[in-house]
């Protein structure tokens, strides 16, 4: 409760609406800018996220792509039981005139698609790392994980890379 | 990828490919297969295409956003392309200008898609000061005053990322007849019709000053060099023209609600 919180007071300060804001779950942290990064996930610099659960990887886009995506309109998945590989595209995302790569954190097979975002892909914008959620990998090397980024590192990417623009 | 002295600046490199009259499903194949497989900047301008092509956004259903028995009496080809947006139908009154970059040599353009469309506008605006055009980027389209007359699409890769443009330099208004009005636009249209919403830019700019303008404010970012298209492309196109099959099919899925 605290950070949502927290969450909200910061989007009131930078006069966002937090009707419009999309929904987090308590673990979240919200930086500088609005933009929320949860705790427990790991990160790629492409801006996708990984939640590691047993021997499923759960893998979306992250809050600052959202945002800066702009509303979501159409999103083109893989099957079940086709693979990733690290670093390379499985989908893209349609978002106002622009179809944007996404890339997988990790490496796997896919045991799982959202099928809810075909209808609504709004569920990007709205939920990124929870309803959002765009396929389910059973990770073929578990250690590439280690290699991303903690909520921490990947909070000071995003400011870095805003900063810079 | 290469940088040339130019002035005080190290400028990046584009390839920059000039053409006329190419079929508009060739050049959307070629661009995808640069975008994809090479590692160059490249500028490509085609003046005008051969015949009129409807063409639409990666996600388009054919059955909303085109008058299908018409196009279907008619033989308007329609194709579907690799890039996001809306629907457009192309002819030889139509100016594709095409930029397809690495995201590293246009560091201070954030590769989304609307710091790249803002960025586009800076060069468009140089081409056309000067003239009397009203020239604006209104919300993600060109238009002068609140007329559209450049529609935008965008791909975006890992590391590069492509903004292409329609021009409608000029159009037959019994074209835009074979466009239904999209449910999703944007809000300056204000449910106008095709001809109340668009115009040309014939009235403002010759063909040829166009063109040439675009490249001269295109080498305020890049240095230019005039070269030829690979032959040999080992990658796979997915813009693709619809089959009559497809189309029929689209018809009856849109009368079934």
């Amino acid at each position: 409760m605290a950070l949502r919180m927290w969450a909200s007071s910061t989007a009131n300060a930078l006069k966002l609406s937090t009707a419009c804001r999309p929904h987090f779950s308590p673990l979240a942290r919200c930086f500088s800018s609005g933009v929320v990064v949860v705790d427990g996930l790991k990160y790629a610099n492409s801006h996708e996220w990984v939640k590691h659960e047993g021997d499923v990887a759960t893998v979306g886009i992250t809050d600052h792509a959202q945002d800066h995506l702009g509303e979501v309109v159409f999103v083109d998945l893989p099957d079940v039981g086709g693979s990733v590989a690290k670093a390379t595209g499985f989908g893209a995302v349609e978002s106002v005139k622009a179809t944007s790569d996404i890339n997988s954190p990790i490496s796997g097979e896919i045991v799982e698609v959202n099928s809810k975002l075909s209808e609504t892909p709004g569920l990007i914008n709205s939920s990124p790392y929870e309803d959002g959620w765009m396929i389910k990998v059973k990770p073929s090397s578990p250690s590439e994980l280690e290699s991303l980024m903690g909520a921490k590192e990947y909070t000071k990417f995003c400011e870095e890379e805003d900063a810079s623009h | 990828m290469g940088t040339r002295q130019v002035g005080n600046a190290a400028l990046p490199l584009m390839n920059t490919v000039i053409m006329k009259g190419v079929p508009i499903l060739q050049q959307l194949q070629i661009e995808e297969c640069l975008l994809r497989t090479s590692s160059h900047n490249w500028c490509i301008i085609n003046d005008g295409t051969d015949k009129p092509n409807i063409v639409m956004g990666i996600s388009g259903k054919a059955g909303e956003l085109v008058e299908i028995t018409p196009v279907l009496q008619d033989k308007i080809p329609v194709i579907r392309r690799f890039t996001g947006g809306g629907t457009v139908i192309v002819d030889d009154g139509t100016i594709f200008v095409s930029f397809i970059c690495n995201k590293s040599d246009v560091p201070d353009v954030q590769p989304y898609p609307r710091p790249i469309m803002s960025w586009s506008s800076l060069i468009y605006s140089k081409v056309f000061h000067g003239t009397s055009a009203d020239f604006k980027l209104r919300e993600n389209d060109y238009v002068f005053g609140v007329r559209k007359f450049g529609g935008n699409a965008q791909s975006i890769t890992k590391n590069r990322w492509i903004h292409h443009t329609s021009f409608l330099w000029d159009y037959k208004t019994r074209n835009m007849s074979y466009l239904k009005v999209p449910k999703r636009a944007p809000e300056y249209r204000l449910a106008r019709d095709h001809l109340d919403f668009i115009c040309p830019m014939k009235d403002y700019i010759s063909r040829s000053d166009f063109i040439n303008k675009t490249i001269d404010a295109t080498k305020t970012h890049f240095a230019l060099s005039s070269t030829e298209l690979p032959s040999n492309f080992q990658f796979t196109p997915t813009s693709k023209l619809l089959s009559r099959v497809e189309l029929e099919a689209a018809a009856n899925n849109e009368s079934r609600g």
